[in-house]
């Protein structure tokens, strides 16, 4: 009798059986929560504006997923903090002294164009936050190139404008770079710690490290894709980017430098945008990579992290069908 | 051999909305993101391709009887290149200032798939009149749809509207480039789509 009871029981349903914890929401809120140390930091250098820019960012970005999926009388999403992310990564690629309708163009292109006309997270072909910045880029150019000077202790209010590392490298080459910061670890210790020109939430290294840290921790991205990106950017600064001669490149001014941390480990990694195939990824990665310096080196941009991360958006559908491991006893199709 | 039923009314209604060029049938995509940077250049060519679409078919439609089926293609080929002549020497001859900008897509309408396609389709089976009616209807949708594009893509990247300065301060720079082009045909086509499916009971552009 006890046995037909339980027979009773059993539920009979298709699979997923066993569900994990993890959920979209908590995917996205623990993706925000990791960038929070490169925030800080954003504003200890770039003063209260900092937080004024991606503020506006985070809350245009949000209202317009909103609005447009109300108006349109569909399920609103921003509770999934995927809009809230994608505000904050397009605040954290600006430089600190914008005008207001800046962040709020980029942010409706990122969420409507890119994202939602496309079919909602987890249909868009490309990285929302960068087309909003590449949008931004090509539409303002010389707004989108103003870059201040940090000044530490949370307080510039008007600060002078300078030009980024990769820009003096690009400009004036490796001694002017030097004349700026001094000698060598002088130059490698205010990469590694944030202070220098640059976007805002791209400087500082070592709070970006903190925060793809606890990514890695949680087991949300894995080394593929940034490991392969940083690793053919090292080498083919190390082979190609010497000023006299092959092989005599600095790797860690182009590791350190430009958004290349940033776009990484928080932009290349994206699982809506990059192959979801390990082998695919690492090609994804060194194709990253490769463009980076490309651009970097002999192109006319002196940074080119966010050009190389779309471009190989494009490609990871493809890479993703060209790297599927073959099915067992699966026999070739015949040519007729 | 079907004969139109149509009223010439709805023949040019047909041209100008149900079988939009751009937006509807979404052929000769090419000229609609070039030369669609101002108003100017995108009003010249709209004028220059209706004229080329309704001369051509009422000469076909004129010349359908002799024109042997298997070399009937040859035979549009030269008649559209005819007229494609006649317009760029005009243009070249009068409107210099805008030739000088726009002639390589004056000389390219010969490889048009609108005016190609209304000859084959239209033309060379209906009576003359209601071809060149089809002809305008077609070409006035056309001029209609280079309007609507090149009035966004020079108010937001210029901030101005045939040449005269309306917005100050900083324009989209990129609705001017070739990547603006694309985004605002790509952004008008979905609209009118959407018009066509809310207000219509129509199925889009791609008619599944």
């Amino acid at each position: 009798m006890a046995t037909e009871a339980k027979a009773h029981e059993l539920i009979v349903s298709v699979s997923p059986h066993v569900r994990g914890k993890e959920t979209v929401e908590r995917i996205m809120w623990t993706v925000n929560l990791s960038l929070l140390p490169a925030f800080i930091m954003s504003v200890y250098y770039f003063g209260p504006l900092a937080a004024y820019v991606t503020g506006l960012c985070i809350l245009s970005a949000v209202l317009s997923e909103h609005i447009y999926q109300v108006s349109l009388k569909k399920k609103t999403t921003i509770g999934d903090g995927s809009a809230f992310l994608t505000g904050l990564l397009l605040g954290l690629n600006l430089p600190p002294s914008v005008p207001f309708y800046i962040p709020v163009v980029g942010s409706i292109v990122a969420i409507i164009i890119t994202k939602l006309l496309f079919g909602g997270l987890g249909y868009n072909v490309f990285n929302p936050a960068l087309i909003g910045r590449a949008f931004l880029l090509i539409s303002f150019p010389k707004l989108m190139t103003i870059w201040s000077e940090p000044t530490a202790q949370f307080v510039a209010l008007d600060a002078k404008t300078t030009a980024t590392p990769l820009g003096i490298l690009k400009e004036g080459g490796l001694d002017q770079l030097m004349q700026v910061f001094g000698d060598k670890g002088d130059l490698y210790m205010s990469l590694l710690m944030g202070s220098r020109a640059g976007s805002l939430g791209e400087t500082s290294v070592i709070a970006l490290l903190i925060g793809a840290a606890l990514l890695f921790y949680r087991g949300y991205i894995t080394w593929h894709v940034p490991f392969s990106f940083l690793a053919t950017v090292g080498v083919m600064a190390w082979a190609l980017g010497g000023e006299s001669g092959f092989f005599t490149g600095d790797p860690i001014i182009h590791l350190l430098s430009g958004g290349l941390i940033l776009g990484a480990f928080f932009m290349a990694t994206d699982y809506v945008t990059c192959p979801s195939i390990r082998k695919g990824q690492i090609i994804f990665g060194i194709g990253c990579g490769a463009i980076t310096m490309l651009i970097r080196l002999k192109g006319g941009f002196p940074e080119g992290v966010m050009f190389a991360i779309l471009l190989m958006n494009c490609f990871a559908p493809l890479i993703d069908r060209s790297v599927k491991s073959k099915m067992f006893g699966a026999i070739k199709e015949q040519k007729k | 051999m079907s004969i139109q039923k149509k009223s010439n009314w709805e023949l040019l209604k047909n041209g100008m909305f149900g079988e939009n060029t751009i937006f509807r049938m979404a052929i000769s995509l090419c000229p609609s993101i070039a030369v669609t940077n101002g108003m100017k250049n995108g009003m010249a060519l709209g004028i220059a391709v209706m004229f080329v679409q309704t001369m051509v078919n009422g000469t076909v439609s004129l010349m359908r009887n002799f024109i042997h089926p298997k070399i009937r293609i040859p035979i549009f080929m030269l008649i559209i290149a005819g007229y494609v002549t006649i317009i760029d020497l005009l243009m070249a001859t009068y409107a210099r200032p805008i030739y000088k900008e726009i002639g390589l897509y004056i000389q390219i309408i010969v490889a048009f798939a609108s005016i190609f396609a209304r000859a084959e389709v239209f033309a060379n089976k209906n009576k003359v009149f209601p071809s060149l009616v089809d002809g305008f209807g077609m070409g006035l949708g056309f001029l209609l749809a280079m309007l609507v594009i090149s009035f966004f893509r020079e108010l937001l990247g210029k901030g101005e509207l045939f040449g005269y300065s309306l917005i100050s301060g900083n324009p989209l720079l990129i609705m001017i480039l070739p990547t603006g082009g694309f985004l605002a045909v790509g952004l008008l086509m979905g609209f009118f789509n959407w018009i066509d499916m809310r207000f219509y009971g129509g199925k889009g552009a791609s008619g599944v």
